[in-house]
């Protein structure tokens, strides 16, 4: 079973890379915003795999739980953020429409 | 192998199915809300399958610790079901009120 976690975690990380991708050439804020929240739950489940390969599984699900909280108040955060922000949404976008 | 490990190695598999195709309608589909459609999928349902998983895996040798571990998990995988849901429907009304335009068939440009 150990392999078989191990190769759980480096797929799990290859496809974060793939996730970052989309948070890289994202055309909106908001497809920026959607990669990284894709990572955070990615990394939760990451951080449980790394805790059963260490065998110290009770250390690991407080920082899963962490990890969890601060993911949703950082998505919500930074999507309260750019709709208080407007102006600077709508300019990027005309930018981008004119370019 | 127990019935309880081949039982989690079923559940981890299929939440590792529903990353990959989760990530791969987040790099493919052509527009903003299809994208978050993906995503959605990927952020409650493969999440909740793999800590299920784990959690059914941690219970095998029985003790009371193992228990109590696998009772934490079970309310990380409660959180993430609810938690994720409510952060992707805010990402929705903010695309709704900035005015990211849906994607149409007549469009040739796929951005």
């Amino acid at each position: 079973m150990h392999s078989f976690f191990l190769a759980t975690g480096i797929a799990l990380v290859v496809l974060m890379i793939l996730s970052l991708l989309r948070a890289l050439i994202g055309p909106t804020i908001l497809d920026r915003i959607l990669g990284g929240n894709v990572i955070g739950t990615k990394t939760t489940v990451l951080l449980l795999l790394i805790g059963l390969l260490y065998d110290d599984l009770g250390m690991f699900v407080d920082i899963s739980i962490a990890y969890a909280l601060l993911n949703f108040i950082a998505t919500l955060g930074a999507t309260k953020f750019f709709l208080r922000r407007l102006d600077v949404f709508m300019e990027k976008q005309e930018q981008e429409e004119s370019s | 192998m127990t019935i309880l490990s081949i039982l989690a190695a079923i559940l981890i598999l299929l939440g590792l199915f529903f990353f990959f195709a989760g990530t791969v309608g987040i790099l493919r589909l052509p527009d903003f809300y299809t994208r978050l459609h993906a995503a959605g999928k990927c952020d409650s349902l493969a999440a909740m399958l793999m800590i299920c998983g784990i959690a059914i895996y941690n219970l095998q040798p029985f003790s009371f610790a193992a228990l109590l571990i696998s009772l934490k998990l079970f309310l990380v995988a409660a959180f993430v079901f609810i938690a994720n849901p409510t952060a992707t429907h805010a990402i929705t009304e903010a695309a709704l009120v900035l005015g990211v335009k849906p994607w149409k068939r007549t469009e040739k440009k796929r951005p």
